[in-house]
């Protein structure tokens, strides 16, 4: 997840290594250094066992697999034995012209706007709240980072029984004469939507509170104190100060919520499940490509989308990179955040 | 760039405590209460659905327990399945943990101390690894974990895992890393440490608050994984938690209070563990963030 200015460290840490710690590692052989041959073997030793094993890890079980993904996306394959149907691009043909892919790539896009729109300020809000000297400051914070802790499945279940059409919500709506409203809200394809975004906002809202608090903690005081001298009341601080400060948080948050939201599976799969998703309208490319792919025997086919949100994802990334990021060069982009 | 320490020291505030000040206040544990609310409803209702009885939870489904009823939690704290899976979760989680952590530090200590050709090819690739998420790989990773015969098992679990936990690992720790101020090393080496004895003896300790943000992060994304398990793991003794917790949803989908003290009762670890860590992971990323 968190990841924010990292890159500019690393470039730093790069460079600071490269001319004390290498230079200095490399004065530092004990008198009489041997000859240049001879140690420079023991190194090359060393740094295969340190970076040796994670790099192979690395290389097996993430390259590899997206490699394999874009090879079987050319084959109609069962997943077993080896492929050797050659389709060409005929897999991505069919997935480019099904309805229903792009009808849940259409939800991705929904969702990767709405969420950007709801969660930012909410969590810029709770941030700027949490960031203040509160009594109970840690117990506060703990009880409101609950439900990014808390896995997607008791998330899932818990909001699914809540929301059904005989569930809590509707129950509590009746109680306070409010029955009016009650609606089927996971099936009802006017509802069902907006109903995922309010759980997707519930369940990663904290996600994006630990990294405002992780940069509003950034921003030095002497700053803020000092605008305070000068007379500016707390509002007038975090929004001429404090705010313009945060955007390379916010940027990088916000790329992270972009590239969450197109891979979103767990939620969507866990309440709705792979036939509900689609007549319901939340279906994603995620829960299309498992639906279409190993759930029905076409790993060649699933191979194929999961290029298909790989590319869509990248090109997103780069554009995002290229327009956005670019004000904070010093940046690194990462992913894994919904 | 040397990485502060996690929690900033601010300087003291004027002590004058003006109406005003005290009126903002009040708003804001106004506003943090309303908050803490609307995150715990659905925690709550969880929880407390557990200590209700399906007839209860049928006639008024947003009601509180009348006779707060232990019993489903006690089935369910009865039931082998419930721990077979505790301690397939657990297992699963600590060696992704261990194994990420240890390979990680590893790693970040190779990529931050020597100067090496490839070095930037090398960082580059992992930091391209948070551009493949699980979700595109899951399909040919499962075929590859089905292949090497570690289906249904949970090292086809946690090897995945430790891979695609490598990357922000990694990342997270060179920084910390590369701070570590050379003349440590040199004095070090003065005293007869080589590189890898200075590892071992003095980078271990010094980069414990990055090792502990990553760990508690590795650890807690391994005890809510869904999707690798849901893939990997088809047997009813292999499933871990989160997959647990489902099968059980879905087999008495009829008894609905059980369903939710069997939820309530899987959400726990990771809340405990949580709350212990907070600090240290908003301090730690604190550290990752500061100039």
């Amino acid at each position: 997840m968190a990841v924010l200015r990292d890159e500019m460290h690393t470039k730093e840490a790069a460079r600071g290594s490269r001319s004390p710690a290498g230079g200095g590692a490399q004065a530092l052989p004990p008198a009489g250094a041997p000859p240049r041959a001879r140690s420079r073997w023991p190194k090359r030793a060393e740094l295969l066992l340190l970076i040796g094993p994670a790099l192979v890890v690395f290389v097996a079980f993430v390259i590899l697999p997206v490699a394999l993904a874009a090879y079987y996306g050319f084959f109609s394959w069962s997943g077993y034995g080896p492929a050797t149907d050659f389709v060409g691009l005929r897999n991505y043909i069919t997935i480019l012209t099904d309805p229903a892919f792009l009808e849940a790539l259409s939800h991705n896009a929904f969702i990767v706007v709405m969420s950007l729109v709801l969660q930012g300020p909410l969590a810029l809000g709770i941030a700027l709240l949490l960031n203040r000297r509160l009594r109970f400051q840690s117990l506060i914070r703990v009880l409101i980072f609950v439900p990014y802790v808390i896995s997607e499945v008791v998330v899932g279940l818990g909001w699914s029984l809540m929301l059904q059409s005989n569930g809590a919500l509707n129950g509590l709506l009746e109680k306070v004469g409010l029955g009016g409203l009650a609606t089927d809200w996971l099936s009802d394809p006017s509802a069902a939507i907006w109903t995922l975004l309010v759980i997707i906002t519930w369940k990663y809202v904290g996600f994006a509170v630990i990294l405002f608090l992780a940069g509003l903690q950034g921003i030095p005081d002497e700053i803020t104190e000092a605008a305070r001298i000068d007379g500016a009341s707390y509002w007038q601080v975090q929004r001429y100060i404090v705010l313009p400060l945060m955007g390379p948080t916010v940027r990088i948050w916000a790329f992270l919520s972009i590239i969450g939201s197109l891979q979103l599976f767990d939620l969507v799969w866990i309440v709705w499940g792979q036939y509900v998703a689609g007549t319901a309208g939340t279906s994603t490319m995620a829960t299309y490509m498992v639906a279409n792919g190993r759930s029905s025997g076409s790993y060649g086919y699933g191979n194929a989308v999961a290029v298909v949100i790989f590319l869509i994802s990248l090109v997103v990334a780069l554009l995002y990179q290229r327009f956005i990021l670019r004000r904070d060069s010093a940046v690194t982009t990462t992913g894994g955040a919904h | 760039m040397a990485i502060a320490a996690p929690v900033a020291s601010r300087p003291r505030r004027s002590r004058r405590v003006s109406e005003q000040t005290r009126r903002s206040s009040l708003i804001s544990y106004f506003v943090a209460l309303v908050l803490i609310g609307l995150m715990l409803a659905p925690v709550a209702y969880i929880i407390l659905g557990g200590f209700r009885s399906n007839s209860e939870i049928t006639v008024d489904p947003s009601g509180f327990p009348q006779a707060w009823a232990w019993s489903n939690f006690g089935s369910v704290l009865a039931s082998s399945s419930f721990w077979t899976q505790v301690l397939n979760s657990t297992i699963t989680a600590v060696c992704t943990t261990a194994f990420v952590v240890a390979l990680g530090l590893m790693a970040a200590y190779g990529l931050s101390r020597y100067a090496f050709r490839g070095r930037g090819i090398v960082y580059g690739l992992f930091t391209a690894g948070l551009m493949f998420p699980l979700t595109v790989a899951i399909t040919p990773l499962y075929v590859l974990v089905r292949d090497l015969g570690l289906m249904n098992s949970l090292a086809g679990v946690i090897v995945p895992q430790i891979a695609f936990a490598l990357p922000l690992t990694i990342i997270v720790l060179v920084p910390f890393l590369a701070a570590i101020p050379n003349e440590l090393q040199e004095a070090a080496a003065i005293d007869g440490l080589g590189r890898l004895g200075f590892f071992f003896r003095m980078v271990l300790r010094l980069s414990l608050p990055g090792v502990i943000t990553v760990g508690i992060l590795a650890f807690i994304g391994s005890w809510n994984a869904y999707l690798l398990p849901l893939f990997i793991l088809n047997g009813e003794a292999s499933f871990t938690l989160p997959l647990g917790t489902q099968a059980f949803a879905s087999q008495y989908a009829v008894d609905t209070a059980k369903v939710l003290a069997f939820t309530s009762l899987s959400m726990i670890p990771a809340l405990i563990f949580f709350s212990l860590f907070e600090r240290r992971i908003v301090g730690g990323l604190t550290g990752a963030v500061k100039g």
